[in-house]
């Protein structure tokens, strides 16, 4: 091992986007809860919250950029800089997306009561699952655990579906209770892509470990 | 069936006693570039100095196995004849010191017999221009070679490789001894000439290789360990010695 320096900034860079990732949970963890609680002060928290996101995603190209730069890595060296690159990125889209939750919850205000809710947290129990996994496939190299996600996906869009199916099949005798459907279709909507995410999180650490190129979504 | 311009098969090559390649195969397309990688004495300049027999001029050296360049076999070839097929173009560039520009061109094409003056001038000309050193050069064709730049230099010794036109053009270690920006124009002229020639360059600077080669091969202790495109060796090799080889683990 002659080359410490990089190897030490590789490690650095890991840790950072484990940072990022567990960021990107606990603004889900806590849009979900403003959802559960009917809460827009902590909704608004969530908001807040993404700029911070956004700055640890430039932090993180920048050291990227700067290592390719310094370093000229190649092979699998590069590869776990090009990963990195995509995830941040990738991780970035769904602290994106759990702002779009919370703006959900300030604007529409969509009843906690309402029958669909429970559909909605099993359905994101499964996406926060997910983001979990993506961040242990990418730490401990588990390639494993990076295939699981499609498994985790395919159960994330099948409750997507069965929550679409009962909005829609609600009778829109009042503007009210439309708003509301809508609400909830598009917080289905936000979760389903965070999956998506998360899938592609897994294949950016397939890519790191084989170059290989897989769809998991 | 892609065709070949270089052909080796088991290559053996030995100083004395010491086997210093241990069967070598490899196959090179015709108007590519091929380099040759891999860290200090593992026999890469060796390799090289087999395909146009230099290595046999060494005292106790020896050589078996077969080398194909345009289908001949290289080692029934009259060895005159292999060096004028062969070009080559080594680390220190090595200029005739006594010489002209002019002459340490011209003097391949007039031991290859080209007595015609213009036919001479045109093909100095012709060759200095391919060597992207003629206009720096061309009122000063009488001044003596050594008056150029070390990179200048090195442009003269490729011109004068390219004079006698040969199919290959072998360089070991070509800019090892010039400055950055006499490194980045020899490299534009190995893209601009592998348009004509068919060229192995042997060079210890990775990121070269990954500029300029089409395909590089990785020789470890005499072996050729992998070769493939460039663009795979340096992304994802097959072979876990390459992979700390081109990352800079060992070497």
């Amino acid at each position: 091992m002659q080359r410490n320096v990089l190897d030490a900034q590789l490690a650095d860079i890991k840790q950072q986007l484990q940072a990022m990732g567990e960021q990107v949970r606990s603004a889900l963890q806590q849009a979900l809860a403003s959802l559960q609680q009917g809460d827009a002060a902590q909704a608004r928290q969530v908001v807040d919250g993404d700029a911070g996101i956004n700055r640890m995603e430039h932090e993180l190209e920048e050291r990227c950029i700067r290592l390719i730069a310094t370093q000229q890595p190649v092979a699998k060296d590069l590869r776990k800089v090009t990963a990195a690159l995509r995830i941040a990125g990738e991780l970035e889209r769904m602290a994106d997306l759990a702002v779009d939750i919370a703006r959900a919850v300030i604007r529409q205000q969509p009843s906690p009561a309402d029958p669909v809710m429970p559909d909605i947290l099993r359905m994101a129990a499964v996406v926060e699952e997910m983001i979990r996994q993506a961040l242990v496939a990418y730490v401990n190299e588990d390639l494993a655990a990076a295939r699981n996600l499609a498994v985790l996906d395919d159960e994330a869009d099948r409750l997507y579906r069965g929550i679409l199916e009962e909005l829609f099949s609600r009778r829109p005798d009042d503007q009210g209770r439309i708003a509301q459907a809508m609400a909830f279709a598009f917080i289905g909507r936000y979760l389903e892509r965070m999956g998506d995410h998360a899938t592609n999180v897994g294949e950016g650490v397939v890519y790191i470990h084989s170059g290989e190129r897989i769809d998991l979504n | 069936m892609l065709s070949i311009e270089i052909k080796v098969e088991a290559l053996h090559a030995w100083y004395g006693n010491d086997e210093v390649l241990h069967g070598i195969d490899l196959a090179i397309e015709p108007r590519s570039v091929t380099a040759i990688i891999g860290p200090s004495g593992c026999g890469k300049s060796t390799f090289i100095r087999c395909l146009n027999r230099l290595h046999e001029t060494n005292p106790g050296a020896r050589v078996a196995g077969h080398v194909w360049v345009g289908g001949e076999d290289v080692y029934r070839m009259d060895p005159i004849d292999v060096r004028r097929t062969i070009g080559m173009v080594f680390q220190r560039p090595n200029p005739f010191p006594t010489m002209s520009i002019f002459d340490n061109v011209a003097l391949g094409l007039k031991f290859a017999g080209v007595k015609d003056r213009r036919r001479l001038r045109a093909r100095v000309e012709e060759s200095l221009a391919m060597a992207a050193l003629w206009d720096e050069v061309k009122d000063r064709l009488h001044q003596p070679a050594m008056s150029l730049s070390g990179g200048q230099q090195q442009r003269l010794c490729i011109a004068r490789a390219l004079a006698v036109e040969p199919r290959v053009l072998l360089m070991d270690e070509p800019t090892s001894a010039l400055d950055p920006i006499s490194t980045m124009r020899i490299e534009e002229l190995v893209q601009n000439l592998k348009q004509t020639y068919t060229i192995v360059i042997v060079t210890h600077n990775m990121q070269q290789a990954a500029r300029i080669a089409d395909q590089t091969a990785f020789f470890l202790d005499g072996h050729l360990i992998e070769v493939g495109p460039t663009s795979k060796v340096f992304t994802k090799p097959d072979d876990k010695r390459t992979e700390d080889y081109v990352s800079g683990r060992f070497g």
